[in-house]
């Protein structure tokens, strides 16, 4: 039975458990990635040597470096298209095709990536046939993939902060004096400029580890780490994977942590200045 | 002689400032402003009085140009403003929330609107200096609003809309969301404010008390209608219809035919009063016309003997009593089951020398003749 604040023994037990289930995976990776047997099941004492190696291998490096590349553009590209599509989706209300727009823009969240990958593949064949462009695949073709598939998440969390806030603010700042495109630009843009952020951050994790859409898009020359990674797996696992795997656990957590962190210390500021000027107010002067 | 000390503030000038003809904006079929018809002079505190949803905010957002009328015209100082875009207008308003910029400092909120002028720098902060002081918050300058209580965010509110000197100040349940008590002291220093500016100013409100103590004119509305305009007093005490009658303060209405009709005197057969209620001036219409009477509490007098026997009397029982202080409230319950209220004063019963009636003692009300206000709608 649930009692208040403490858990009963069996639902902290399924917690753990979960946790356990969750975790130890991860935990064993990191723990391997320090082992100094290539071996990835026998621990042979304890090593950096697989770091090491990592960083001298050329196709892992271009790897990275590439996958950063096409996170930053999509991310970019699709905070803007996105953003544009999450205030047309909070602000107007009905025109004709509205709802099919809205259906279209989040698609991309609940299609099958294989559909997605397929369907932008045969695309992209089919205007290098009759207009020569994309004339291969590679660096573009990818960042349009994840362009498409990143900014259906941007509108979806742009468009939720819009309708949280007052609609009235636009409309005053037009009684005050101020046109359309300034109302966007000084009073909406700053508003939801949190959640640009949070898109954009969304945006780079999900074009960092996309793999399906990217395995339809990429050619020859093109191969992001998601790949590498796979595809060195699928010889049998390796300690080198296990140490950059282990690299991004911890730059990943490091980037959620200060995200968080910011947040939440924006967050405190803002309650405890309320809270003071509560205070202030308390005491209800007498008229006069 | 309805004429208040606050109708002698209103200039006089015959022309009105504002105009606004046969207004009507309809959202599909149904229509929420249905046809206003309003004329305001210059420097004036009008108030738009009406219960939620009667179509007050359509009107004024029609006036601030946040909606188009489906027809109709609104003239403001000689201009044909129908058209004209929000920005292109010269008129701000006030909206319920405050809607202030959270991302903005109290200054820079009041800037805003002189920034879109493209005012110089210098004169802004004049401006701005002069509009913090207006309203006492200059120590406030540099906060954002959050840091801000409810009264002082409503006043930054109002400088904002007032920072731009607006021909016509539009002011959407201006305290609306304060407090009772923080209400109450707050609507005397809006209109000192405001009469201290001298702007001309309509304000919505769906709270009578507020609209009376702060406008120098009402106009009633309901469904989209106006039903009556006029001072205060006007209203209260010359109602012309039930509506209005029975949303401005507690009334008694008794209904019936009119049975006899002379210059000097109106008789209505009432079921509901179980007799006849007499007005001693004539009315307009024909004999045997459904009208209603209304008759204020505090007109309605309680009796423990029977009073001269006639029109306006009738017997009942004490139904309830609301003790309010220095008075009471009587609930008379009459024979043909209607509550009647009467409004008594504390040491009335104790200044006659007669013991106060209680729950479910018999008693008699009577008014005067002079005291029923007659409704044909
Ligand atoms: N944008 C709108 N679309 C459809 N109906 C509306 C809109 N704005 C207001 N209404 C309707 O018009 C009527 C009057 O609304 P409103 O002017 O806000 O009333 P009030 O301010 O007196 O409470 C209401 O029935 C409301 O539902
Ligand atoms: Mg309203």
């Amino acid at each position: 039975m649930y009692n208040g604040n403490k858990l009963s023994p069996f639902l902290k037990g399924v917690l753990i458990v979960g946790f356990l289930f969750l975790y130890i995976p991860i935990i064993s990776l990191i723990a391997y990635s320090f082992n100094a047997s290539k071996l990835v099941t026998v621990w042979g004492g304890f090593s950096v040597k697989w770091y090491g190696s990592l960083f001298q291998n050329d196709q892992i490096i271009s790897a990275v470096k590439l996958s950063i590349e096409i996170a930053l553009a999509s991310a970019s590209s699709a905070v803007v298209l996105g953003t544009i599509a999450g205030f047309v989706l909070a602000r107007f209300k009905r025109y004709t095709g509205s709802t099919l727009f809205a259906g279209m823009m989040t698609a991309p969240m609940v299609m099958p990536e294989v559909i997605t990958g397929l369907s932008m593949l045969l695309l992209f064949i089919s205007l290098e046939q009759f207009i020569g462009v994309p004339s291969e695949r590679g660096f573009f073709t990818i960042w349009v993939g994840h362009t498409t598939l990143c900014m259906a998440y941007v509108s979806v969390v742009v468009r939720s902060r819009l309708l949280e806030i007052d609609q009235n603010l636009e409309d005053a700042a037009m009684d005050l004096g101020a046109r359309p495109l300034k109302i966007f630009f000084v009073i909406t843009l700053p508003l939801v400029s949190q959640a640009i952020a949070s898109g954009f951050l969304l945006s780079i994790t999900l074009s960092l580890d996309d793999l399906v859409t990217t395995a339809f898009l990429s050619g020859p020359g093109s191969t992001t780490l998601p790949q590498v990674i796979f595809s060195k797996v699928r010889l049998g696992l390796n300690p080198e994977i296990n140490a950059l795997a282990a690299i991004t656990v911890l730059v990943v957590g490091t980037v959620v942590l200060i995200a968080n962190y910011l947040m939440l210390n924006a967050q405190r500021k803002r309650e405890q200045a309320i809270a003071a000027a509560m205070r202030e107010a308390a005491p209800v002067p007498v008229a006069g | 002689m309805v004429e208040t000390v606050k109708q002698s503030a209103v200039s006089q000038s015959e022309t009105p400032y504002l105009r606004i003809s046969n207004v009507v904006k309809k959202f599909g079929d149904t229509a929420a402003v249905d046809g206003v018809d309003l004329e305001i002079r210059k420097n004036e505190i009008f108030a738009l009085l009406g219960s939620s949803g009667c179509g007050k905010s359509t009107l004024l957002r029609m006036l601030a140009g946040m909606e188009r009328p489906t027809s109709g015209k609104i003239i403001l100082d000689g201009e044909d403003i129908t058209g004209l875009a929000p920005y292109e207008r010269p008129i701000n308003m006030m909206f319920q929330s405050y809607a202030l910029f959270p991302h903005m400092s109290v200054a820079d909120n009041i800037a805003f609107g002189l920034k879109q002028d493209k005012l110089g720098k210098g004169e802004i902060d004049a401006r701005v200096a002069e509009m913090l002081d207006l309203v006492q918050l200059r120590k406030y300058a540099s906060r954002k609003p959050y840091q801000l209580s409810g009264g002082q965010q409503q006043r930054v509110a109002l400088a904002r809309s007032l920072a731009k000197r607006p021909k016509l100040l539009l002011l959407d349940e201006p305290l609306g969301a304060l407090d009772k008590k923080l209400r109450q002291q707050t609507q005397l220093e809006l209109v000192g404010t405001l009469e201290k500016v001298g702007v001309t100013c309509i304000m919505v409100t769906h709270d009578q008390e507020e609209a009376m103590t702060m406008a120098t004119r009402i106009g009633i509305m309901s469904e989209g209608q106006l039903l009556q305009i006029g001072t205060p007093a006007e209203i209260y005490d010359y109602p012309n219809c039930r509506f209005t009658a029975e949303f401005i303060g507690e009334t008694n209405v008794f209904s019936g035919p009119v049975v006899v009709d002379e210059p000097d005197r109106v008789e209505i057969e009432s079921s509901d009063l179980g007799g006849r209620v007499w007005v001693d001036h004539g009315i307009t219409g024909p004999k045997g016309m459904q009208v209603w009477a209304s008759v204020r509490p505090e007109d309605v007098h309680v009796h423990v003997v029977p009073p001269a026997a006639g029109a306006n009397t009738a017997k009942g029982v004490v139904h309830d009593i609301a003790y309010l202080g220095s008075f009471s409230i009587y609930h008379v319950k009459l024979g043909s089951g209607k509550v009647v209220k009467s409004m008594i004063s504390a040491n009335h019963w104790h200044e006659n020398n007669v013991k106060a009636p209680t729950w479910g003692d018999p008693v008699y009300i009577s008014w005067r003749p002079d005291m029923p206000v007659v409704l044909t709608r």
